[in-house]
């Protein structure tokens, strides 16, 4: 009985003295955090996705927290309910950000764009873009090998495998920019989601002049400048024989799409158009 | 025992069946295309324009920067366009087109067969020449020949290695040169001895081509300063790295070059360019190569201008067999696959290799059975199976620790290895992006 009993007094004796110790440690090696830093972390999605350009939310609360105003700030998963909620909780107030939504700018598609070789190589895209152009004439386009999809960690984007073209599931994707990161082409783009998720954008990066790029795919940019032309908001420019729309200026009024010859140009979940009525000019300008 | 180096190496079959075939000529066919970045560093300057009128030997693109090499037309005729075509690896790249009319050399340019042995140039007067030249490695890595003959200050080269190793299964183009243009070589070696200030060359050449170490056997001894050693085969013998180790015993220090310990290498093929450079006047404008293949018909080594389409020459060896599953420019072990025929020859291309179907597809990849293999037979020293999982999983700075930027790419990994992983396709993406990583560490130090 006394061996019992002498073990739990010392243990106990041991065991409170090492609490005191740890205590007054605790105390003097005290590191002051600001508790709103806690807080912000709390209200972001906890992704850790590295969208906002910081190594995670913890880093992206600190940086908030740390931060005068919330300008440049942006958590793209949460969006603007989470910034209105961040900025609450510092007193200040969110600026408005604009839902994006990443943009997949190749649409040579099996049919469109036909295979010139055989890659059987690992499939990973990085490694067979430091090794040729591609197994397609067009060296732009889309290796189908799926870096993006690997990158995606909302599972947001697939290869479809019909077209062998990855597609962005609406719902889902949070305008990160993993896979724009991860993209050896630089095809994936950030773009402006647009009211009702309405988009049009150039679905082409080849920047070869107009008869090589036809050559290699249907769908491909020529350069040719009518869409240009057609755009009554100076929103397309032209450089290396290839349209970019600019989503700032783009009122979505939808005449670039029928005047490119090569139907490159793709409008998102649009309601379809009435054929050639002549209320066309009366479509209603979003901003 | 003959001599070779000491860490890893394989013995792929060498399959050298083009060797008994006397390099043959290439008709010149009506236009050829010229690419402007033929060399490592960076792509000339074009200093002719659409309807120009050029010779063989006329400069048509000048090499910016340091490191970069001049380009001279191939052929005579008028420039038809400067316009991008494709290249070695499927992109497009600026390139010069000339229509071919004639074949007028330029006047400069000895043509006449006499050996002549004397130069009386200073180094710096043989620098110069071989950099008007646009002389490259010859060997596949088409390093600018005169920037690499320059030591960095500090560093005095010791001894001028001659690398006749070929050790890339197939290929015989060295080889052929070796026989037909020895004392050419010879001559060559004296100069860059010269150039570089050295007084003792070593040819190092592997066994399986015992009538060239004959040949040169002959020569050597009429050359005071240059001897000569066979070496076993065993790839990848003709690493600048392995070369030096093989014939001199020294071993070049992690991430060093070899002028570090005080060796220069050169290729053969590459010493002949300079001999007809500094005593012919003539530049780089034709290179040997082998065309060959399991299914070829008539494989051979063929001496062809720059700029040909490589489809020209695959007529030339017998056309392309219907069994064709791979058109590789290069040897089989480190070679590039082409992804189409259209692709000009150029400085660097050493052979083209025709594989059938059935010995072009790769297997699918297995699990790692932890054999170590590939770990026995790492020339460089490394651990492939280690680095290819660091890449993987993105471990960048444990990838640099490892030293994957001393990897050579010679492939033996990737050839060895029981459970056919992708070995050398990860080890190159990790070893660029880990050189980006020390490049911007540098630039913001």
């Amino acid at each position: 009985m006394s061996i019992l009993l002498t073990a739990v007094v010392t243990l106990g004796v041991i065991g409170a003295g090492s609490a005191a110790i740890l205590y007054l440690i605790g105390q003097k090696f005290k590191v002051e955090e600001d508790p709103r830093i806690q807080e912000v972390q709390e209200a972001l999605p906890a992704a850790n996705c590295g969208g906002c350009g910081f190594p995670g939310c913890a880093a992206f609360a600190s940086a908030c927290v740390k931060a005068e105003t919330l300008e440049g700030l942006n958590c793209p998963v949460g969006g603007q309910p989470t910034m209105d909620k961040v900025a609450e909780i510092l007193g200040q107030t969110a600026p408005m950000t604009v839902k994006k939504i990443a943009v997949v700018r190749c649409n040579g598609t099996c049919e469109s764009r036909p295979r010139t070789n055989l890659y059987d190589g690992v499939s990973n895209c990085t490694i067979a873009a430091a090794l040729y152009g591609g197994n397609t004439g067009c060296s732009f386009g889309c290796l189908g090998l799926g870096d993006c999809v690997e990158s995606c960690t909302f599972d947001a984007i697939h290869i479809n495998p019909d077209t062998m073209l990855p597609e962005v599931v609406e719902d889902k994707c949070t305008a990160c920019g993993a896979c724009v990161k991860a993209c050896p082409k630089d095809i994936i783009e950030l773009r402006k989601q647009g009211p009702k998720s309405r988009r049009i954008y150039v679905s082409c990066v080849n920047e070869e002049k107009g008869g090589v790029a036809r050559k290699s795919c249907d769908v491909a940019c020529i350069g040719c400048s009518k869409c240009q032309q057609a755009c009554p908001f100076e929103a397309i420019t032209i450089e290396n024989n290839l349209a970019y729309i600019i989503d700032d200026k783009c009122r979505l009024c939808r005449k670039c799409v029928p005047v490119c010859p090569t139907n490159s140009i793709l409008e998102l979940n649009f309601p379809p158009r009435k054929d050639k009525s002549p209320k066309e000019e009366a479509v209603t300008v979003d901003a | 025992m003959l001599k070779t180096f000491r860490i890893g190496g394989i013995h792929p079959k060498d399959q050298k069946i083009s060797a008994g075939s006397a390099i043959q000529p290439i008709a010149i066919p009506n236009q050829v295309i010229i690419p402007l970045g033929q060399h490592i560093g960076a792509p000339c300057q074009p200093v002719v324009k659409k309807g120009d009128t050029v010779k063989v030997g006329t400069l048509i693109g000048k090499a910016v920067g340091f490191v970069s090499a001049n380009i001279h037309s191939s052929v005579s005729g008028t420039v038809l366009k400067i316009d991008r075509s494709v290249d070695a690896s499927g992109y497009r790249r600026d390139a010069i087109f000339i229509k071919v009319e004639g074949d007028e050399w330029e006047e400069s340019i000895d043509r006449s067969p006499d050996l002549k042995k004397e130069c009386t140039l200073s180094s710096k007067d043989i620098l110069d020449k071989i950099a008007a030249a646009g002389i490259v490695g010859m060997g596949g890595a088409t390093f600018p020949t005169h920037v690499k003959l320059t030591p960095p200050p500090g560093l005095t080269p010791e001894i001028l290695i001659i690398n006749g190793v070929e050790c890339e299964p197939w290929l015989t183009s060295d080889h052929r040169l070796m026989l037909e243009k020895t004392e050419e070589i010879m001559v060559g070696i004296t100069i860059v001895m010269k150039a570089l200030n050295v007084d003792k060359a070593i040819i190092g050449i592997e066994n399986n081509k015992k009538d060239a170490i004959g040949k040169f056997a002959e020569y050597t001894k009429n050359y005071p300063g240059i001897s000569i050693q066979a070496l076993k085969v065993q790839y990848p013998q003709g690493g600048e790295k392995q070369l030096i180790d093989a014939l001199t015993g020294r071993q070049v220090p992690s991430g060093a070059l070899p002028i570090s310990v005080g060796a220069v290498v050169q290729n053969v093929g590459t010493i002949l360019a300079i001999y007809e450079a500094v005593q012919k006047n003539k530049p780089l404008v034709e290179r040997v190569i082998t065309v060959t293949g399991k299914d070829v018909k008539q494989p051979c080594n063929i001496l062809s201008r720059l700029g040909i389409p490589v489809a020209i020459l695959i007529d030339m060896a017998g056309g392309l067999p219907e069994t064709t599953g791979k058109i590789v420019s290069g040897g089989p072990m480190m070679g590039k696959a082409l992804a189409t025929m259209d692709v000009p020859v150029t400085k660097g291309t050493s052979g083209i290799l025709i594989i059938p179907t059935l010995e072009a597809k790769r297997k699918a990849m297995k699990d790692c059975i932890r054999c170590a293999k590939c770990v026995s037979i790492c020339p460089m020293g490394l651990n492939p199976t280690l680095l290819m999982n660091l890449t993987e999983f993105e471990v960048w700075d444990g990838a640099e620790k490892q030293r994957i930027t001393d990897c050579i790419e010679c492939g033996s990994c990737s050839y060895t290895c029981p459970a056919d992983r992708p070995l050398l396709d990860y080890i190159r993406l990790g070893k660029s992006k880990v050189n980006t990583i020390i490049r911007a560490r540098k630039t913001n130090a």
